[in-house]
């Protein structure tokens, strides 16, 4: 038996399972390094990340973000892209938001306000995935590289546009102006006061409606066919007559488009302007939460989840422990990323073995 | 300031002083990246280097230390990388992606415990490492032109930036002269081949990933010892992947590679340069877009406008023996 025809349930159940704890596993020595316990600060995270209700609502509130970026970095992902450029993304899709809601939320009602806003931010972020989506299909730039420089150009123009044109005179905060209160997405806790004073909002139910779509054109549609077909061999599908040089173009808009859409919920559903660096590495989580998630819808709102909840929880243990900074979290995803992207098959050969064992 | 002052002396004296981070970055892929493996983990590696030689450089008040310390760590990242590459077989670019993440969350949560200071570590102070001074440089300081090359062009500099320099010379000859650099290259260009005519593809790569390791920690040691004086959080600041660019740049080769480098070093200089200069017909650039220029200049590059680059035809394929 080799690692493809290993059953479902061991490569998509129980290696993820078995890799997300060894990362777990090199996180709790970290902090045990530091001098702090690890059960107890393990207990302290589940606790404010799952089981206080309040923690819980932010959990879901940073997991419908990543769920966006999570489906950016699959959409990619299953035409044999790697983008990494979704932080970039993400980051011009707010200023889509920003350029609708500049414009338009002094005269528009909240109904055509928000599809504004999320107009905004998809077209924004397509627009950036377009260039390096580009490049690949015609000129066969590497994306990575090209995804990564337009992070880093991403980030010097938006401080330059934020700095230039969108700070209100007189202010000194390095942001847009707060756009008017129609532009709030609705938040859940106006139905259910027991979610406390938080930013979950419609956001999350979009995000499920973003999963079941892509569930359903990725693994049902005739594009979905093309789209892994173009992944799984260039040659055989561009054979098949399937346009290569189309998809990889159209692709990369899908995935800016959804990465943009990451915007939405951390802007108009919590700031409601326009700031330095908001995108605060959501845009890599989507890479962890892609690898993770096996680019199965399932499984991506079930990384987005574990990202969210050690966002969460993360940020209330660096409150509690002195020794444990809220980089820890960056940390852990890092170790996540290598264990469950770049080692996946660590445990395949004993496994395997295993499984044979009991077949014999 | 008016244009008048943009002194083209310093930019070029500046460019020099920048070029060895992205050189010894760019030397490390250039071995990595020829024997068949994708190094997209140098800035994790650059990052480590930096946070761990600032840090024993100042604890033991040596700059050598320091420098030995980054070695192990950096070749320690190294080796990881390429047992997930060469023996596992694993996604090569995921497992850099991963390092560089893993490195910026670890370098400020380790430099935050030990120091406590937001991150940083202590200014190196004395403990850095000493500008040379040339024989007779206060002879000809004052002679006009010959003085600025002697005194500031060709002296004045830390070992580290002559190392950079010597490097490049040194790299081609391994590369193209020596019968490691014919396997190394082999092994980069069809693995199956060298791996017929009886060389180890596994043993040959791990040699390009230990060599990748102790050149990428020089880059890191030169940003935390010589640089700035301080390891920062994240201070690497792309400088990984602008290696990595020089490199596609360059076409895989030692020379051209390094002329990318002094490009990227010469953007630098020049950013900090024109910050408020009013410029005839343009007017004064904000330093945020002239900070975009190396990137976009990079794009440009990569879409093949102005040279086609041509990568090692097995890179990133991890290599099974055929039976």
């Amino acid at each position: 038996m080799t690692t493809n025809d290993m059953p479902r349930w061991a490569t998509g159940i129980v290696l993820p399972i078995l890799n997300l704890l060894s990362a777990l596993l090199v996180t709790a020595l970290v902090i045990h390094l530091l001098g702090e316990n690890p059960v107890e600060s393990m207990q302290i995270l589940i606790n404010s990340a799952v089981v206080n209700p309040e923690g819980l609502a932010y959990t879901l509130f940073y997991a419908s973000t990543f769920v966006f970026t999570g489906l950016a970095v699959s959409v990619a992902m299953q035409a044999g892209l790697f983008n990494i450029g979704a932080e970039g993304q993400m980051y011009l899709g707010g200023l889509g938001i920003t350029l609708a809601m500049l414009a338009f939320d002094a005269t528009l009602p909240w109904f055509l306000l928000i599809p504004a806003g999320m107009i905004g931010a998809a077209l924004f972020g397509a627009l950036w995935a377009f260039v390096p989506g580009y490049l690949q299909a015609k000129r066969g730039s590497h994306i990575v590289v090209t995804t990564i420089m337009f992070n880093f150009i991403a980030a010097s123009l938006m401080n330059f546009v934020i700095v230039r044109f969108l700070i209100p005179p007189g202010e000194q905060n390095t942001a847009s102006r707060v756009f008017s209160a129609g532009a709030e997405l609705p938040r859940l806790s106006d139905w259910l006061p027991w979610l406390g004073d938080t930013p979950l909002n419609i956001s999350l139910f979009l995000a499920i409606v973003a999963l079941a779509v892509y569930g359903v054109m990725v693994s049902r549609s005739s594009w979905g066919y093309k789209l892994r077909a173009t992944g799984l061999n260039k040659h055989a599908a561009h054979y098949a007559g399937v346009k290569i040089s189309t998809t990889i173009i159209v692709t990369m808009l899908i995935s800016g488009a959804l990465a943009g859409l990451g915007a939405v919920n951390s802007m108009m559903g919590s700031t409601h302007y326009l700031s330095l660096n908001f995108v605060g590495g959501a845009g890599f989580i989507g890479i962890a939460i892609a690898l993770m998630g096996r680019q199965h819808p399932v499984g991506i709102f079930l990384s987005a989840l574990l990202f969210g909840a050690l966002t969460q929880g993360g940020f209330d243990l660096s409150l509690e422990k002195p020794n444990i900074p809220p980089e820890m979290v960056i940390l852990i995803q890092g170790l996540i990323i290598l264990f469950c992207g770049a080692m996946e098959y660590l445990y395949a050969p004993a496994l395997i073995k295993l499984i044979k064992g009991k077949q014999a | 300031m008016s244009f008048e002052d943009l002194h083209l002396g310093s930019i070029v004296v500046s460019t020099v002083r920048n070029a060895p981070v992205l050189i010894f970055a760019a030397m490390a892929g250039l071995f990595a990246e020829r024997s068949g493996v994708i190094d997209i983990g140098l800035e994790g590696k650059i990052l480590a280097s930096a946070f761990v030689s600032a840090a024993v450089a100042f604890t033991t008040q040596n700059p050598w230390y320091g420098i030995l310390a980054g070695i192990a760590v950096s070749v320690a990242i190294a080796l990881l990388q390429g047992c997930i590459a060469i023996t596992q077989k694993g996604n090569q670019l995921v497992a850099g992606i991963a390092i560089n993440i893993t490195m910026s969350g670890l370098t400020f949560v380790v430099a935050q415990y030990f120091f406590q200071q937001g991150g940083r570590t202590p200014d190196l102070g004395e403990a850095r490492l000493s500008e040379i001074v040339l024989p007779g440089s206060a002879a000809v300081a004052d002679v006009p032109v010959i003085g600025w090359i002697w005194t500031q062009l060709l002296g004045g500099h830390t070992v580290l930036v002559y190392l950079a320099f010597a490097l490049v010379p040194l790299v081609h000859w391994v590369l193209y002269h020596t019968r490691f650099g014919l396997r190394l290259r082999a092994c980069g260009e069809n693995p199956h081949a060298a791996d017929a005519a009886g060389v180890s593809v596994e043993r040959t790569r791990y040699a390009a990933m230990l060599i990748a390791g102790i050149l990428c920690s020089f880059s890191g040691a030169y940003l935390a010892i010589v640089q700035s004086g301080f390891f920062l959080r994240d201070m690497s600041a792309g400088a990984g992947y602008l290696a990595l660019t020089a490199m596609v740049f360059g076409n895989w080769r030692p020379f051209y590679t390094f002329l990318g480098c002094l490009m990227f070093g010469f953007f630098g200089a020049v950013q900090i340069q024109l910050e408020g200069v009013d410029l005839p017909v343009v007017g004064r650039i904000p330093g945020a877009l002239i900070q975009m220029v190396p990137y976009v200049v990079t794009v440009i590059v990569l879409a093949g406008l102005m040279a086609k680059s041509v990568a090692p035809k097995a890179i990133g394929v991890p290599f099974v023996k055929s039976r």
